[in-house]
């Protein structure tokens, strides 16, 4: 039986790249780091989601393990000794940026990836040209790629997989991480291997009930707001004249947090704060996209 | 509860309880992140139980779903409380320390048996008894409700009827035991904080019964406040009848659809001598004003705070400038009292708030830079060192308690007043649907797929009998009037019972159907009990006629 008891934990000291730190036991390897003051890139990582270990760009070296770990989900044990800019953790974590921006358009995601890309030395371009569709077997001279082009099958959000980097997050938020509706799952194999539906079909045909939290934990801009995606085809996407202002949500009385985000006026998306008690960054349908309403009053509008 | 209007629980709870019932609540659908919570629960090994008429999206997650026939609320949980005492399992210490009244009440459920019950409620005699004995065997429970309950004709009673249940077992007032009404507004609990309650100052102070209150409010203001309540909206409609009430000023509301019985709302709406309303669009009640005042969207155009469901006090902040013409709800009021004599100023909404916090006791520790900070406070909050409350009626658990006991309240099961008949055989429940929002005036703004326009939902077996095809057009008849509708089958219902929202008013009026006679200590319409008959229309042109035109 749950007691809901939540204890004091014990504390752990850990050494990271020379410096000793103490951390509650229990921790990741990520948060000692973070504690120590040293940032560690994350793709798969969401504070709100259960790590699972697929994007290895958080990979750290930990003295006596053969194999580099993942910080985001390793747990701090005592007397570790980490380090977390060795040739080896920068080689690993430049190949996998490489790997990953060679077959994967990373144009959208958040600026840190291409801080990444450049801190790292990554050079995608030496896999070759990208090839210009999805295809596991490129001309010679090209390197693979998830091209394709964007699903636009409903007017909220729309799914461009040649953004996707199989990271699972938007997976694990429509599964048990949060939302515990199963709309997608990672279908095929090796470099088949994708989001999907059931059966492929279309959005309107799937289990989907609309809340974005897949847009929501998206790294890579493959989910995108329609309101996003359209500004951006527009070239009108500017996020240095956007504003992010926290209100509360309009319609039911659970009171979540939503951060609307603004541009010339108008709502261009909406997020939810990931370390706020009542929505831990998750959103329903109506919070999500049913702001409309207020944009639909300018005279003539 | 007790003297203060709100659920006494924090949603974190519900992640960290052993047992959830949800009783009258399809919170999957009109409540989701709360139900993300309740998931969350589950995953650490609560288990749920659902009492519903229906079989929602919510009851597909119950451990065990109780089905019972619409409004027999009170005989089922009466029936549970004396199976709770039966089986000996009343948390005694508790009833005698914390509680008054219980040799009444246990007299009172005493004809409530299991096998009585299931012949009022439908549901087995077996459920019952388990859910009554895991509730009361559970070492923490949380007891949730939304407007299922309340939307009868015995409104309050079938809140006591559970409020008994949670004495008798001692779950209330502790860390994972409560009792929480979910709100189905973004305000409607700050409402009540603010004193939008016929007899209530803000802070929940009785405007008849608290006289050092009054006396605070009159020193604050500089006038005097007559110890009278006022008329809660049903009173107010029944005033207008009776030709005793000649002018109204609306708020944000759209009471010629949402009322029950739209038609005669209409009707009284247009006999008023002067209709004022404010309002962020012209509503089908505003086309009926004298005057229209154009308010601004107190979520992102406007600074202010609202307060949710398990009592936390947040901010809402200007987010975009309002269109031109639209104005801040406190100008207008401060501008209608400079006509009306007073000269109020300029007033912010955080000078307003600061005059709140000075007057009402729960909120005196709320400054906006600690709501800001702390991402929200839960009332109440009585200085500004307090860090809020998680849970009510901790009080009740103190030796003595400290302040009054809570009393039990005995109820008694009076079926729904539109009662079944041979011309009117099926009984009509209303509710929302996840993607769309009361009557629609704002969420027929945006396009989610899942959103079908208005159908009435039909149990196959009633389909079958009726003689009607998937998306065929019907007319459903109540005793006040007709509408013409899809209907869809819904396995979720089984035969006499049937489902409609009220979210497409202009396309399907649900409420020319629905009965406003309303519960005399709530004021509150027996939405979610309609006799109605259902006539397949044979020149059926399918459902796509009907699509709400966007």
């Amino acid at each position: 039986m749950n007691r809901g008891v939540s204890v004091a934990a014990r504390p752990v000291t850990v050494t990271v790249d020379g410096q000793a730190v103490e951390v509650p036991e229990g921790s990741t390897v990520r948060e000692a780091c973070a504690k120590a003051g040293v940032e560690i890139p994350t793709l798969c990582f969401l504070e709100n989601l259960t790590p699972v270990n697929v994007c290895r760009v958080c990979v750290v070296e930990l003295e006596g393990s053969r194999a580099l770990v993942p910080s985001c989900s390793r747990k701090v044990e005592g007397g570790m000794v980490i380090h977390t800019d060795t040739p080896r953790v920068r080689t690993s974590r430049k190949m996998v940026l490489e790997l990953l921006a060679s077959s994967v358009d990373l144009s959208a995601a958040g600026p840190e990836v291409a801080e990444w890309l450049a801190a790292y030395g990554a050079e995608p371009e030496r896999y070759g040209r990208r090839a210009p569709a999805r295809t596991a077997r490129p001309d010679l001279g090209e390197a693979a790629t998830v091209a394709q082009p964007p699903k636009v099958d409903n007017a909220l959000y729309v799914r461009d997989y040649s953004r996707c980097i199989l990271c699972y997050k938007c997976v694990e938020a429509c599964g048990e991480d949060a939302q515990f509706t199963f709309a997608i799952a990672v279908a095929g194999r090796g470099f088949d291997a994708h989001i999907s539906t059931e059966f492929d079909v279309p959005l309107p045909d799937s289990a989907c009930v609309y809340c974005g939290n897949c847009v929501g934990v998206c790294p890579t801009g493959a989910l995108m707001f329609k309101s996003e995606f359209d500004l951006r085809q527009a070239g009108a996407w500017d996020p240095a004249r956007q504003t992010v202002t926290p209100t509360i949500c309009p319609y039911c009385g659970v009171g979540c947090t939503l951060e609307l985000h603004v541009q010339d006026n108008r709502i261009v998306k909406v997020t939810s704060p990931l370390d706020h008690t009542v929505s831990h960054g998750h959103l329903c349908v109506k919070g999500r996209f049913g702001f409309e309403f207020v944009q639909d009053r300018d005279p003539g509008g | 509860m007790f003297g203060a209007g709100g659920g006494t629980s924090s949603y974190r709870e519900i992640e960290e309880t052993d047992l959830i019932i949800l009783w009258g609540s399809n919170a999957r659908e009109t409540h989701p992140i709360f139900f993300h919570h309740v998931l969350k629960g589950i995953g650490n090994g609560a288990r749920l139980y659902v009492v519903d008429p229906r079989r929602t999206a919510s009851a597909e997650w119950a451990h065990l779903w109780l089905g019972l026939d619409v409004g027999t609320d009170i005989a089922l949980a009466n029936a549970v409380g004396r199976e709770i005492i039966q089986a000996g399992l009343v948390n005694e210490d508790f009833v005698r320390r914390a509680t008054t009244g219980f040799e009444r009440y246990r007299e009172a459920v005493e004809p409530y048996t299991l096998e009585r019950a299931e012949t009022i409620t439908g549901v087995p005699a077996e459920a019952i008894r388990q859910l009554a004995h895991d509730y009361a065997r559970a070492e923490r429970a949380e007891l949730c409700w939304t407007l299922g309950i309340t939307e009868h004709h015995n409104a309050v009673d079938n809140v006591f009827a559970l409020i008994n249940l949670a004495l008798l077992t001692g779950h209330v007032g502790r860390w994972g035991s409560g009792l929480n009404p979910l709100r189905g507004q973004n305000n409607v609990q700050g409402g009540g904080d603010m004193g939008a309650l016929p007899n209530k100052l803000p802070g929940f102070q009785d405007i008849e019964e608290d006289a050092n209150a009054r006396a605070r409010f009159e020193a604050a203001w500089g006038c005097r406040i007559p110890p009278r309540r006022g008329l809660h909206v049903s009173q107010m409609f029944e005033a207008m009848e009776a030709g005793r009430f000649h002018g109204l000023l609306i708020i944000g509301e759209n009471p010629a659809q949402s009322e029950a019985d739209a038609a005669r709302a209409v009707r009284l709406l247009q006999g008023l001598d002067h209709l004022v309303v404010q309002d962020i669009f012209l509503t089908r009640t505003a086309e009926l004003a004298h005057v229209v005042l154009p308010a601004t969207a107190s979520w992102c155009e406007t600074e202010g705070t609202v307060t949710s469901s398990e009592r936390r006090v947040q901010r809402v902040r200007r987010a975009l400038e309002p269109p031109p013409g639209a104005r801040d709800d406190l100008e207008i009021l401060a501008e209608l009292a400079k006509r009306l004599g007073h000269d109020w100023g300029k007033p912010t909404a955080q000078a307003v708030w600061d005059e709140c916090r000075q007057l009402s006791p729960m909120h005196r520790g709320m400054r906006y830079d600690r709501l800001e900070a702390m991402g929200g406070i839960q009332w109440p909050c009585p200085d500004e060192d307090h860090p809020g409350t998680p849970f009510l009626h901790g009080r009740l658990w103190q030796d003595p308690v400290e302040g009054p006991l809570a009393p039990f309240q005995p109820v008694e099961f009076e079926p729904p007043l539109d009662a079944l008949d041979d011309e009117f055989p099926i009984r009509l429940t209303t509710g929302r649907r996840l993607e769309s929002y009361n009557t629609g005036v704002q969420t027929t703004h945006y396009r989610p797929p899942l959103s079908k326009g208005e159908r009435i939902h039909l149990s196959p077996e009633d389909m079958a009998a009726l003689g009607i095809r998937e998306g065929m057009l019907v007319r459903v008849v109540s005793r006040r009037g007709a509408v013409v509708v899809p209907a869809t089958a819904d396995p979720g219902l089984r035969q006499g019972l049937a489902f409609m929202s009220f979210h497409f008013p202009d396309q399907v009026n649900t409420n020319q159907l629905t009965l406003d006679r309303w519960d005399p200590k709530s004021g509150t319409a027996e939405f979610k009990a309609t006799a109605i008959r259902v006539e397949p229309i044979e020149t059926a042109v399918g459902a796509e006629a009907m699509e709400v035109r966007r």
